[in-house]
């Protein structure tokens, strides 16, 4: 299997996921998350690009505080901007933004719009 | 007494509503979690005396630092007969989560929704009454800033008071913890009652960020606007430090040295040239220590801090601490003691450490004034404000040598995650509160410390009565010889030794005890400072003020926040041991280079 299409596939499980993780918010209490996690991190993103939040790979303090400020599955999410020499990351959700580290924004795993 | 809790997430006003309910005086700034202590005050409602309680932002109730913590426990041992909730109307579509772990409680509550203002500018429509009905509890749009909507909340917070609390749940955690069924009843809410844009509408904050935390503008804009601010906090401050100076001097020469004449020789002395020259040198600080807090109101108010932690972060993460600890330095350039208290926000306890053994190191308002006076008797009008900008230096290079050097024995893992609020404006009104509060907080200090500081200089600097003032024969010259040793190599004489002993109670004493031992105020004293010292010497005692302990509060504030005397003791010897080295080297290095 060729790297392009491996790569197809990540983007077709993401996708899956993206529509899993809309669900959440129809039908709370079937979705269990059990999928394999795709490539992208929101560490990855570009300034400009938007993404929907697949899923928090955090410990148990930093996962409640990213969820009181409103990183949940299915939620959409842009960053905004990086700061210079590997500094923080601005990230928007809803009317809220947020800065954290790079390495907080790589175990919050998203799907590119 | 009834009581009701301001609850809500940080940065959301309650500080602000609090000071418009109970006329109160609590700190606020766009910060998220600059309400670290409870605060109460009590207010005339409905016809009854009730007890007002400003609680830290929390965002959820089962958080982890030491602030959430504070706010749990406030509401395990003090049921409030009314929870009052304060909901940012920009950011209801999280913010919700929190109303509805606290309507799990069964607490009586009233919901007001802030910054309608802001909200109405961000194109988000909120249906109150709809909302009130789907969540059964009164809700009200207000601005806590410019007051409206108030009068309506105010009354119906009276009226929800005079129903008793249905009774809290023992079990907070657990019913805390049904996040599942938040998540659904908050979607059911928000689809019914509030309207947000998809896309914002680009704004004000946006604009002026592009600018601000440019990639490679942003931390060169950060550095312009500092320099700018206290050149003209100098530029401002310091004729006004001279008219109140010559009219205290003024009310001397006319009025009190004709009106003390009658009195004996000692008293006369002890009252005018100890306790009135003293204070008057003191005193003539005040409009310079206003000004400065305008400026830093306005700073604190305006949303930059946060910006400033997105720019520093990078660079603060090598030191072991965060953007968070960046803006505590920055909030020290005020009063260390506030800064020392916001770390509470952090809950790695190592960073907590860390971050609390550099903002001693930051250049407080109260070294200012030493700075003030004495870069203007030694340096000349056009280099001054650059020498007290390269204190300011100096101040930043001591907090980063010291988290360089110790960072290893403070190691932690601390997630660096913050909110970005807009910019905002501060109020004419919200500027003068915070002026009006630090004039009362400088007199406090001023009748506490440095009267009593003063005094007790002018009895070692007159005693025994058959040494002449001042004289090595007397008490101060005595300690001031025995101490010789250590700071003559510093360049730093038995007069300025006396001053820095008395400065480790507080920084004002400084001055106050150099008027009150060389007998002179104002600009007299600054002649004779001038006269007897040259700069190098003058500049390695500035090193020495500024780096060797910010006061006594500060340290029982080091105390009380780390709970640790050994930390504690360690803070101080460092800063000791670090003050006495940076000025000797920087003494011995520009005498061997001639100066």
């Amino acid at each position: 299997m060729g790297v392009g299409s491996a790569a197809a596939m990540s983007v077709e499980r993401c996708r899956q996921q993206r529509d899993k993780g809309g669900a959440l918010w129809n039908n709370v209490s079937t979705v269990e998350f059990t999928f394999a996690m795709p490539s992208t991190t929101l560490a990855t993103l570009h300034p400009g690009e938007f993404a929907t939040i697949v899923s928090i790979h955090a410990e148990e303090a930093l996962h409640q505080r990213l969820l009181a400020l409103g990183f949940r599955s299915g939620k959409q999410i842009e960053l905004i901007r990086k700061a210079s020499f590997s500094g923080p990351l601005q990230v928007r959700i809803g009317t809220t933004d947020v800065l954290l580290r790079r390495s907080e924004a790589a175990k919050i795993t998203v799907c590119k719009v | 007494m009834k009581r009701i809790a301001l609850l809500g997430m940080p940065n959301t006003g309650k500080s602000t509503l609090f000071n418009r309910m109970t006329g109160g005086a609590a700190r606020v700034g766009n910060w998220p979690g600059i309400t670290v202590e409870l605060l109460s005050g009590k207010i005339l409602l409905g016809g009854d005396m009730v007890e007002i309680i400003d609680l830290p932002g929390i965002y959820d109730l089962h958080g982890f630092s030491d602030d959430e913590q504070v706010v749990r426990h406030f509401l395990h041992d003090n049921v409030p007969d009314l929870a009052l909730v304060i909901i940012n109307a920009t950011q209801i579509e999280r913010q919700m989560s929190l109303l509805l772990q606290l309507k799990q409680l069964n607490i009586n509550l009233v919901v007001l929704l802030n910054m309608a203002d802001e909200a109405k500018k961000y194109g988000i429509s909120i249906d109150g009454r709809k909302m009130s009905e789907l969540l059964g509890m009164p809700i009200f749009l207000l601005s806590g800033k410019y007051g409206t909507g108030y009068p309506e909340a105010l009354h119906a917070i009276a009226k929800a008071l005079r129903y008793p609390t249905p009774g809290m749940a023992e079990q907070l955690r657990s019913q805390l913890e049904q996040d599942v069924h938040i998540e659904a009843e908050m979607a059911r809410i928000l689809k019914h009652a509030v309207q947000v844009p998809a896309q914002l509408p680009e704004n004000l904050t946006e604009k002026l960020d592009r600018v601000m935390l440019h990639p490679w503008l942003g931390l060169p804009i950060f550095f312009a606007i500092m320099y700018l601010l206290f050149q003209a906090i100098f530029l401002l401050g310091q004729p006004l430090q001279g008219w109140v100076g010559e009219a205290l001097g003024w009310l001397r020469e006319s009025v009190l040295d004709s009106a003390f004449a009658g009195l004996p020789g000692w008293l006369s002395g002890l009252l005018l040239d100890g306790v009135y020259n003293g204070f008057a040198t003191v005193a003539a600080f005040v409009p310079l220590i206003v000004l400065f807090f305008l400026f830093m109101a306005m700073v604190e108010d305006s949303g930059y801090l946060s910006r400033a932690a997105f720019l520093m972060d990078a660079l603060m993460a090598r030191l072991g601490l965060d953007g968070r600890g960046f803006v505590m330095l920055l909030m020290g350039f005020g009063c260390n003691v506030p800064a020392l208290m916001g770390t509470r926000v952090m809950r790695s306890r190592a960073m907590r450490l860390l971050t609390m053994l550099v903002i001693p190191f930051s250049l407080c308002s109260a070294r200012l004034q030493v700075f003030v006076f004495i870069t203007a008797a030694l340096f000349s009008p056009k280099a001054a404000p650059a020498v007290l900008f390269s204190l300011y230096l100096f101040s930043f290079a001591a907090a980063i040598l010291t988290a360089l050097l110790f960072k290893g024995r403070f190691r932690n893992s601390e997630p660096f995650v913050l909110e970005l609020p807009p910019y905002r404006f501060p109020t004419a009104y919200q500027i003068a509160m915070r002026g009006w509060m630090e004039i009362q907080h400088f007199l406090r200090r001023a009748t506490k410390f440095i009267i009593a500081g003063v005094v007790l200089v002018w009895l070692l600097t007159n005693l025994p009565p058959s040494a002449a003032p001042a004289s090595p024969d007397t008490l101060a010259g005595m300690i001031g010889g025995f101490m010789q040793p250590v700071f003559a190599p510093l360049g730093i004489n038995e007069q300025l030794t006396i001053a820095l002993i008395f400065g480790f109670v507080a920084k004002e004493i400084v001055i106050g005890a150099l008027a009150v031992i060389y007998g002179l105020s104002g600009t007299a004293l600054s002649g004779a400072l001038g006269q007897q010292l040259d700069w190098v010497q003058a500049y390695s005692f500035m090193l020495f003020t500024l780096i060797y302990t910010p006061c006594l509060s500060a340290i029982a504030t080091l105390r009380s926040e780390s709970k640790n005397m050994r930390f504690t003791l360690f803070a101080i010897g460092w800063s000791l041991a670090l003050a006495w080295l940076a000025s000797l080297a920087f003494y011995q290095g520009a005498r061997a280079l001639g100066y």
